[in-house]
């Protein structure tokens, strides 16, 4: 067989405009100026640049999490106690502050407990090769459940001054963007980088897409998934920082129903529930169309369960348009 | 033998076409069945069988044709419609309940009712009379997953007489088998035909066709090419049908001179899988191995390759004992595995053929991790061209490429780890005798170039053309060496089927 | 089957009696027949509604709603009950079943009919279904003091001196085993989950398996939330929050494999018990109601592990030695 090509192979498919326009980071970005035309029309205060920068407040650390859910859920796993993981760091921090420790022994601790809540759920199910859904189950009942036994009823409200420095505050004076939105910006262009540039990235496509081939291929499964939920109870804590900075309290009962919350935002932002496909941009924009949707909505007063109605409807009706678009294409 | 008067068909298949998107998988084809009559179904795999076997089975609906059982005519929109007609098959790979029944499986989809109840009393006594039948030796309450291989085989089989079909079709149906069960089988086959019944025998062993066909049809490329009495023609006619062209072409042997020795593996053992392995390998060298489906080759081979534990035995590599404990180990090692079942283990249908070939080897085409696409590309370019790769481009969907230039695309993202020592099992399995070739060649090209090379087959031509000794596995364990010049087909294939072994003759 | 039954669910079995003599032990009111009566009370509706998730899993599925499900159709049949006064109590368990299947089935079509999976749809509908309690109610809530006596009797009443809601748990459950033991369509459930490529070449549509389940789901949630509004006296928008999750545990300690195909009326129903006895016992053994979570979730953990150990594959079974030494075993 000589050498030389005997089919003509091109480098790169020729692009194409519809295939561009069909993507779903592409669709994401016309529903998010959808929603600002809409909220902008429904209430005058939501293009105010002040209200807009406290809104990141409520979906900041939230976000944090969807990034690290992302590439959990692109490697075919989940986590479901993220939040519960966030009520066992907020804990742990309140205890050291009513001990007297300072701020920055706070944080240490915060991201350590984290990263050792995910350390567990990781080596369980990593050791015994159990589905994740289920681990995180009962770890989420675990973790929360400990904040119940220990706390009771109670709260811990004694945080030392400067705690709420990054939960509560504004990167410039000038503009007021507050340090969780840039935190969120910075990691994703981060995890962005990581997930579509790096071996690391490319391994865990590889892991989401057919695990026994990756693992044929010499990708380090387990290794990997392991990694992935110490990277996620990191960032547990890291909002465990911000959030209970930002709110100077800790309740067992704190960061509540959270991790549906960030699966959500995750979902909508293109990332398949069956792993091996998402981009970081995607759930970007789907945290800020999910988050400016609920602070539109609120601005006119309507109640945070009924937000929740449309928010079903808008994860149902994304998830099922590309489905239907290609059955009606094929029929 | 000279028939007077024919019985009419019993299964008429006319202008009967099917298309998949890009592909032409069927075309203006035609299949006569007579009652009481076995007629081989032939043809290269590509060549449109399973999806025949597929429509009959009312799995997919064709585009066009007509289909008539005993002169009425059908159409199915599902397989419990080609029950209804009579039509069964015994699928090439098992598709059964692991964790159900013997018994369930045979009748998942059609179990007895009284009243609206599961009849579990006459399910249970028509199961064991089927088991009777076929001289199994298990009972009809055994679960599944504890059934060897062969065994599983023969509950496929009951499933499918559970049917009363007038129709069976048996896709590969010996691939499992031992020499005895295949004689079993064929006494099986010719009670059936003693009731009247037709059977559509597909397989690609010449020796088993004929024996036990009385015609034959042949499709190529989606396209009848011609049918007839078996007792009227050659194997070099079939095969000349089949491929479009005469036969010396598919297997190139080199002669290589051999260097030293690069693999020595003493004594290996599983606990259920394998034991007493031992062999060793020189550059240059292209060892064949060879034995009945689950006869634990794969399972050697993916020992050697870090995936399945060792609890004996050693691995030298260069003269270096190595200890592995992940692919990763294995691949550092120079040795690399392309396995067996491409889709599950070897690829990646959503990535593009430039993701599927780097990704064993990412750390040589990443700087501090950060991959460099241009490395890609190049590296992908240069393999797939020189494997003769046929894609649209380099980003191209592996999925939608055939089996046979996915096939070459998992090679060479084992030769881009550079490699000493290259595993092939089954690589040319379920592909277009085109690929085929090109995947036999080469081998030999690498060979020539100083690899070891390991190859495990099921197909008795392929190892005899290629390799410069065989081993024999039965049953977990090494039979017999043979060197190029002592083997023998018999020889090999009564060595595979366990009938000089060691150890009791009945597995 | 039966060898099935022998060990897992035996030990389960054994376990659950271990610990009830136990507390026993400690509280020797805990084993009086009045006591125990109670625990199958509390329990009943876990009993249902863990039986109708083991059905929704053993395809595959997930079914996240069923809790807000529940919470929907007693609103809805309450509301209606106080507006038609005169509707007996068949029309009230009536109302309750259509509504929770026509729940069940918006669940059923989009992932039967449209494909969606199911841990997508069901977070939707749980969103969709919880805002719309509100909705309806327009944020009220409806105590005893909205229902009338035909409404509030049946959980009351007894028959043979034992409760009713144990009679319906029985009669359900009973019908439940049938299905799933002696229907086809109730076997071809344990085929969908098993091996869907296998179930299809036998003719089973799993589409039509899928709907049925969710609806089958629904129908149970639904009466069960009539029974929940009128055996508590309350109907607002956060009754059984989180109950999904309890409802799931119950069917992993039972031993229902969440990857579907594997799983028995016995296990589930003894998984059911085992977190009835432990909500129980807390409070007669002196334990704070806190440490519920906690405990509920290691023991989520341990079944996991337990069930995955168990189930391991036993690995190819090659050499001979090793094949019979697994038959040999299995007799």
């Amino acid at each position: 067989m000589s050498p030389t090509q005997r089919y003509h192979v091109l480098d790169r498919p020729p692009a194409s405009l519809s295939g561009f326009l069909l993507r779903w980071e592409v669709i994401l970005v016309g529903l998010l100026l959808v929603v600002i035309a809409v909220n902008t029309a429904i209430s005058p205060y939501f293009l105010d640049i002040y209200n807009l920068s406290d809104a990141t407040f409520n979906f900041s650390e939230k976000a944090l999490l969807a990034l690290a859910m992302a590439l959990l859920i692109i490697a075919r796993e989940i986590d479901l106690s993220v939040a519960a993981i966030i009520a066992v760091c907020s804990l742990t921090m309140g205890l050291l502050a009513k001990a007297g420790y300072g701020p920055g022994a706070l944080m240490l601790a915060g991201l350590a407990v984290g990263a050792a809540c995910g350390a567990v759920n990781g080596a369980l199910v990593t050791l015994f090769s159990l589905p994740s859904i289920v681990v995180t189950i009962g770890t989420m009942s675990l973790f929360r459940g400990l904040a119940q036994v220990v706390l009771g009823d109670q709260a811990l409200t004694k945080y030392p001054a400067g705690f709420s420095a990054l939960g509560q505050g504004y990167i410039l004076n000038s503009v007021p963007v507050p340090n969780s939105f840039v935190i969120f910006l910075v990691l994703a262009a981060l995890y962005g980088f990581v997930l579509h540039r790096t071996t690391l990235g490319r391994r865990i496509f590889a892991i989401g897409h057919n695990p026994t081939a990756a693992r044929f291929s010499g990708v380090p499964v387990n290794r990997i998934r392991f990694g992935l939920f110490v990277l996620i109870g990191l960032m547990a804590g890291l909002a465990a920082i911000l959030l209970t900075g930002r709110i100077g309290s800790t309740r067992p009962n704190i960061a509540q129903g959270w991790e549906l919350e960030v699966v959500t935002m995750v979902i909508l932002g293109g990332v398949s529930i069956a792993g091996g496909a998402g981009t970081i941009a995607g759930v970007v924009l789907s945290v800020l169309v999910l988050g400016l949707t609920t602070f539109g909505l609120s601005l006119i007063n309507v109640p945070g369960i009924v937000i929740s109605i449309l928010t079903g409807i808008l994860l149902i009706v994304a998830i099922s348009a590309p489905i239907i678009i290609k059955t009606i294409k094929r029929g | 033998m000279t028939i007077a008067v024919e019985p009419p068909p019993i299964l008429e298949l006319a202008h009967m076409s099917k298309r998949f998107p890009g592909v032409r998988a069927l075309h203006d084809v035609r299949l006569n069945l007579r009652p009481g009559e076995v007629m081989a179904l032939l043809g290269e795999n590509g060549a449109g069988k399973s999806t025949l076997v597929k429509i009959l089975t009312g799995i997919y609906t064709p585009d066009s044709g007509t289909l008539h059982v005993e002169g009425q005519p059908r159409s199915f929109s599902s397989p419990t419609d080609a029950w209804a007609a009579g039509i069964t098959a015994i699928h090439q790979e098992t598709v059964m309940f692991d964790e159900l029944s013997v018994t369930e499986n045979i009748f998942m989809g059609h179990m007895p009712t009284r009243l609206g109840r599961i009849d579990w009393s006459k399910m249970y006594e028509e199961a064991a009379a089927l088991l009777a039948r076929l001289d199994a030796d298990f009972s009809p309450h055994t679960l599944l997953k504890r059934l060897g291989v062969a065994q599983k085989h023969l509950v496929e089989i009951a499933r499918a007489l559970s049917h009363d079909a007038r129709i069976i079709i048996m896709d590969e149906p010996t691939a499992a088998l031992s020499s005895r069960e295949i004689e079993d089988l064929f006494r099986i086959i010719e009670q059936l035909k003693a009731q009247g019944r037709a059977i559509l025998f597909i397989s690609h062993k010449f020796d088993e066709i004929f024996r036990i066909a009385d015609r034959w049809t042949c499709l190529r490329d989606g396209e009848y090419v011609g049918e007839g009495q078996i007792s009227a023609v050659t194997t070099a006619d079939l095969v000349k049908l089949m491929v479009g062209r005469s036969i010396e072409h598919v297997f190139p042997k080199r002669e290589v001179a051999m260097g030293d020795v690069v693999l020595e593996v003493e004594d290996l053992a599983n606990p259920t899988e394998f034991d007493g392995a031992s062999f060793s390998l020189r550059a240059g060298e292209i060892l064949g191995l060879y034995g009945l489906v689950g006869a634990g080759r794969s399972e050697l081979m993916q020992a050697l390759f870090g995936l399945t534990p060792i609890t004996r035995g050693s691995i030298k590599v260069h003269g270096k004992p190595i200890a592995l404990s992940s692919p990763s180990d294995a691949i550092a090692a120079g040795i690399a595995y392309v396995p067996e079942d491409r889709q599950v283990q070897g690829t990646f249908q959503p990535f593009g053929l430039r993701e599927n070939t780097t990704l064993a080897s990412l750390a040589q085409h990443a700087t501090h991790g950060i991959i460099s696409y241009a490395a890609e590309l190049a590296t992908t370019k240069k393999l797939g061209q020189r494997l003769s790769v046929k894609a649209a481009s380099w980003e191209q969907r592996l999925g939608e490429l055939s089996g046979g230039n996915q096939q070459k695309v998992v090679i060479a993202k084992w030769l881009a780890t550079s490699p000493h020592i290259l595993i092939l099992d089954e690589p040319t399995k379920g592909i277009d005798i085109g690929s085929k070739a090109a995947v036999h060649e080469f081998m030999g090209e690498l060979a020539a170039q100083g690899l070891a090379i390991i190859l495990v087959s099921s197909e008795l031509p392929e190892v005899m053309g290629m390799a410069d000794s065989i081993q024999v596995m039965h049953a977990g364990r090494f039979v017999r060496r043979f060197s190029r010049a002592e083997a023998t087909p018999e020889a090999i294939v009564s060595a595979a089927s366990g009938e000089h072994s060691a150890h009791e003759a009945h597995p | 089957m039966t060898r099935v039954f022998a060990t897992r669910e035996l030990l389960l079995g054994l376990i659950v009696a271990a610990l009830m003599v136990t507390v026993g032990l400690r509280a020797p009111v805990f084993l009086t027949p009045a006591s125990l009566l109670n625990i199958l009370t509390d329990t009943s509706f876990l009993f249902m509604l863990t039986l109708a998730q083991m059905a929704v899993i053993l395809t595959r599925g997930i079914d996240l709603s069923v809790a807000a499900n529940l919470a929907l159709t007693g609103m809805i049949v309450a509301l209606t009950s106080r507006a038609l006064p005169g509707l007996p109590l068949l029309g009230i368990m009536t109302l309750a079943v259509g509504v929770g299947s026509v729940l069940g089935m918006i669940n059923g079509t989009l992932i039967a009919f449209v494909g969606i999976p199911p841990i997508v749809v069901t977070l939707g509908t749980l969103a969709v279904f919880r805002g719309l309690i509100f909705l309806i109610a327009g944020g009220a809530w409806l105590t005893s003091k909205d229902m009338n006596e035909t409404f509030l009797a049946f959980p009351r009443a007894t028959w043979l001196n034992i409760p009713s809601l144990i009679w319906v748990a029985l009669i359900v459950s009973t019908a439940l085993w049938m299905m799933f033991r002696h229907s086809r369509i109730g076997r071809g459930l344990y085929a969908v989950g098993g091996n869907p490529v296998a179930a299809r070449y036998c003719g089973i549509n799993i589409a039509r398996q899928q709907f049925f389940v969710y609806t089958l789901a629904g129908a149970i949630s639904g009466l069960t939330g009539y029974l929940w509004v009128s055996r508590y006296g309350i109907a607002y928008t956060d009754i059984a929050q989180g109950y999904e999750l309890t409802i799931i545990a119950a069917c992993v300690i039972g031993g229902v494999s969440i990857a579907g195909g594997i799983g028995s009326v016995s296990g589930a129903l003894l998984g059911a018990l085992f977190l009835g006895v432990i909500v129980n016992a807390l409070p007669v053994i002196d334990v704070s109601p806190f440490w519920q979570m906690l405990i509920s979730g290691a023991v989520i953990l341990a079944a996991v592990i337990v069930n995955a150990r168990s189930e391991k594959p036993l690995g190819k079974l090659i050499l001979r030695e090793a094949r019979l030494k697994a038959a040999g075993s299995e007799k």
